[in-house]
């Protein structure tokens, strides 16, 4: 039955040494990527909007470690770089996307909101706020009517939560028990609009309850306490029993999209969530203490994250704008 | 080699900025995401964040300065190990990148401003026996056949299982293929546009009834901006191979809210194909060939043709290739276009205007999106004369596209101005006689006719 309770890292599973550095790893490497991607903002390469995922990376990482990436699907919404590279896109795809040229994963046609892989089960990338929970739900419906045994994660964020189509598609879900795990990233603010003026009930797992849908408070910059409450709602989306609600507390640094100020917050709050709340810090720090890394082979992935980054950079600031020709062509399929 | 810090665009519309303040000094670690200075932009003053780690070596443009242009190199970062003497070696200033552009433009398709087709759209075949049959049957064997035929294909909407539908269009098709195949949804159509599209992404092939078009407006997010433009947003990566179906337009006394016309909104869009059969057997080979297109395609039906019967060919293999119309009734003096019911209406008025010497040839568009321009123009270069009919509003209606295409494409062969005839331009009265008065009759189609003839 519909219930709502907190999860913590007490309740972490068991995960190799070399499954915690991977985390490490795929978490910098959104974080330094995200950083290029602000970089070649400034430097006008990148245009129009680009909404980076800066601080919110255990959310991603830990989630996509609960499924598996043969059979399960991914959508989210247009904050969506750190998902793509969780799913095992290129990097340089993406970021020529970003950089609008043909060696883009759409080509240079749909930019940083719409970037699609079905070889990676990745279904975008969607702009409309809200749009991608029906979309995720549909997903969840075919893996279903398919019996193929795959499991949709649905990510959407705080703000998407107040759109009507949610309820509609979580109505759904639990009437028909389809395979699917609602992920909300709460970063607290819908661009510049803080949960608590945007919401009469701001526990965000709590939104199921009236469709007999669990949810879940989850520590979303603990990278294990994720992948814990991920494997759980994985499990019992995959057995059947329909869909669970994550709600993943976290943050992000920079503003809403490269445009906004951010006055709405104080520098002491964004001070406080990177100095003591950091996921890669946090788990930096976990992982030193257990002694599985050492300041040497820190600087080895750092430089490995960093060699990655600096390529894709110079790959999408070299290939080629698309062919004019490209403004005719997949308005429709043959 | 010291890095150069970059003026940053801190917006999409930047050009230049005040450096108001530098929260770093020369000397300074830098780690990647400090703030280094404040910006103000044309919009608000924004933090500037570092990206590479190092030592502030040496400030370029101080605090407080205006106007400068982004781009311009603002600080020298020294990268690890480098010491103060690199700050001298930097000899080139930056250039930004040249972005290799391709500005040449891409001819449009000669004839048309439309995408073209990505293929040619295949001639219609000629099948032998029919059968007489209602467009609701029509329209029900379409789907039985085509789901036989993939199990892919599934229908979904309020009322079309246990109910056997709204309008019982899909009478039987829950006996056949169970519950699994013909889904009775809570009454969400845009949750259940959106999850069909989903599931069309998932590579199934659903058919998603409304129970009449006016409630497609709920959806419509996702027809146009989840379903018409992912292929072109992703690049051809992702296609949506989706049927949204239901009646549309005027039924009978219903009011403002469920009377109206969705052509035109809907064939607005490109990614989308748009069909509007008139008889049974439009409804058959259009339906099925729309189920079994790789790309979204709206049907819209009309309520007040479902219990009419016309003969439909038996041949299993029957389909009506989209984008092709059909001459009803031929004819030398007039190019009547219609769709939908309103085709009927058009043969009516043809009967009675035969009876002035007034021989009209009669199209029937079926395909609203792609349009038989070709059928349309070959006509009018015979006739000389166009009116079209619709039952939907003048503004921005299908007759206004038809107008441009043949002032673009037979201008040269027109004997008289292109005449619309549509429903009036007010929400749908309930009144029996306003209702009436709203909506194209067979006397306001003569009266258009034989102004074209001056007559």
């Amino acid at each position: 039955m519909a219930t709502a309770r907190r999860r913590s890292r007490a309740d972490a599973p068991a995960v190799t040494d070399a499954e915690l550095i991977g985390y490490y790893r795929d978490m910098l490497l959104i974080r330094r990527f995200e950083e290029k991607a602000g970089q070649l903002y400034g430097m006008g390469l990148i245009n129009g909007f680009c909404h980076l995922y800066i601080g919110q990376e255990a959310v991603v990482v830990g989630m996509q470690s609960a499924i598996s990436n043969a059979r399960d699907s991914v959508i989210t919404s247009y904050r969506d770089h750190g998902h793509m590279l969780a799913c095992g896109m290129d990097a340089k795809g993406v970021m020529a996307e970003l950089t609008g040229r043909a060696g883009g994963y759409s080509k240079g046609k749909g930019g940083s909101m719409h970037m699609f892989s079905r070889e990676k089960k990745f279904y975008g990338g969607h702009g409309i706020v809200g749009a991608q929970v029906p979309l995720g739900t549909g997903l969840a419906f075919a893996h279903k009517y398919s019996q193929d045994g795959g499991v949709c994660l649905c990510y959407l964020g705080d703000g998407a939560v107040n759109q009507g189509q949610v309820y509609e598609s979580f109505n759904m879900a639990g009437l028909w028990k389809l395979p699917v795990v609602y992920v909300i990233e709460n970063n607290k603010y819908a661009m510049g609009t803080s949960i608590e003026r945007a919401s009469a009930g701001t526990e965000l797992c709590r939104r199921g309850v009236a469709y007999n849908i669990p949810g879940v408070a989850v520590d979303g910059m603990d990278v294990l306490a994720v992948k814990a409450a991920g494997e759980e709602a994985v499990a019992r989306a995959r057995a059947g029993d329909g869909p669970t609600i994550l709600e993943m507390k976290t943050y992000r640094y920079r503003g809403h999209s490269m445009s906004d100020p951010a006055k709405y917050r104080s520098k002491e709050e964004v001070a406080k969530m990177r100095e003591q709340h950091d996921p890669i810090d946090q788990l930096r720090k976990a992982l030193t203490d257990k002694g599985l890394v050492t300041e040497d082979s820190l600087k080895e992935i750092d430089r490995a994250v960093k060699a990655i980054v600096t390529e894709a950079a110079d790959f999408a600031t070299t290939s080629p704008e698309p062919d004019p020709s490209e403004l005719w062509t997949d308005v429709l399929m043959a | 080699m010291p890095v150069q810090i970059l003026m940053p665009a801190l917006s999409p519309t930047m050009t230049e900025g005040k450096l108001a303040r530098w929260l770093k000094a020369e000397g300074d670690a830098v780690k990647s995401g400090d703030v280094l200075a404040e910006i103000e932009t044309d919009k608000a003053t924004m933090e500037m964040e570092a990206v590479e780690e190092g030592v502030l070596g040496k400030i370029l443009i101080a605090a407080g300065s205006e106007g400068v242009a982004v781009n311009t190199p603002i600080a020298l970062l020294l990268e690890e190990g480098e010491d103060a003497a690199a700050l001298d070696n930097v000899l080139d200033t930056f250039t930004p990148k040249s972005v290799p552009v391709n500005h040449d433009h891409a001819a449009p398709s000669p004839q048309s401003l439309c995408a073209p087709e990505p293929v040619a759209i295949p001639e219609e075949k000629v099948y032998g026996k029919t059968v007489r049959q209602t467009v609701r049957e029509a329209l029900r064997d379409a789907m039985a056949e085509e789901m036989r035929r993939d199990p892919a294909v599934f229908l979904m909407g309020e009322e079309v299982a246990q109910y056997q539908g709204a309008y019982k269009v899909s009478q039987g098709l829950l006996d056949e293929f169970g519950a699994e195949r013909v889904i009775d949804t809570p009454i969400t159509e845009m949750g259940f546009a959106g999850l069909g599209v989903g599931a069309a992404y998932g590579g199934l092939k659903p058919i998603i009834e409304f129970m009449t078009f006016n409630f497609s407006m709920q959806a419509i997010d996702h027809i146009i901006n989840s379903a018409a433009k992912t292929l072109y947003m992703g690049g051809g990566q992702l296609p949506s191979s989706i049927v949204f179906r239901g009646p549309n337009g005027a039924a009978s006394r219903v009011g403002a809210q469920h009377s109206q016309c969705y052509a035109s909104w809907y064939a607005h869009c490109p990614g989308l194909k748009v069909v509007a059969p008139y008889s049974a057997a439009d409804a058959k080979g259009l339906l099925k060939a729309a189920i079994r297109d790789p790309n979204p395609v709206v049907v819209l039906e009309n309520e007040l043709m479902y219990g009419q019967s016309f003969d439909v060919p038996e041949d299993p293999d029957f389909i009506i290739p989209i984008g092709k119309a059909k001459i009803e009734r031929a004819g030398h003096s007039v190019t009547l276009t219609a769709f939908s019911r309103m085709v009927g209406v058009a043969l009516e008025a043809a009967e009675v205007l035969a009876k002035d010497g007034i021989a009209v040839e009669v199209i029937n568009l079926r395909s609203i999106r792609p349009l038989d321009v070709d059928c349309i123009v070959g006509s009018v270069k015979k006739t000389n004369r166009l009116v079209t009919l619709e039952e939907g509003w003048p503004y921005a209606g299908i007759g206004s596209e038809i107008a441009s295409v043949i002032n673009e494409q037979a201008f040269d062969w027109l004997d008289a101005p292109v005449t619309r005839v549509c429903g009036k331009d007010v929400p749908m009265p309930y009144a029996a006689n306003l209702e009436r008065l709203a909506l194209p009759q067979i006397e306001d189609v003569v009266a258009a006719v034989k102004a074209v003839c001056y007559r």
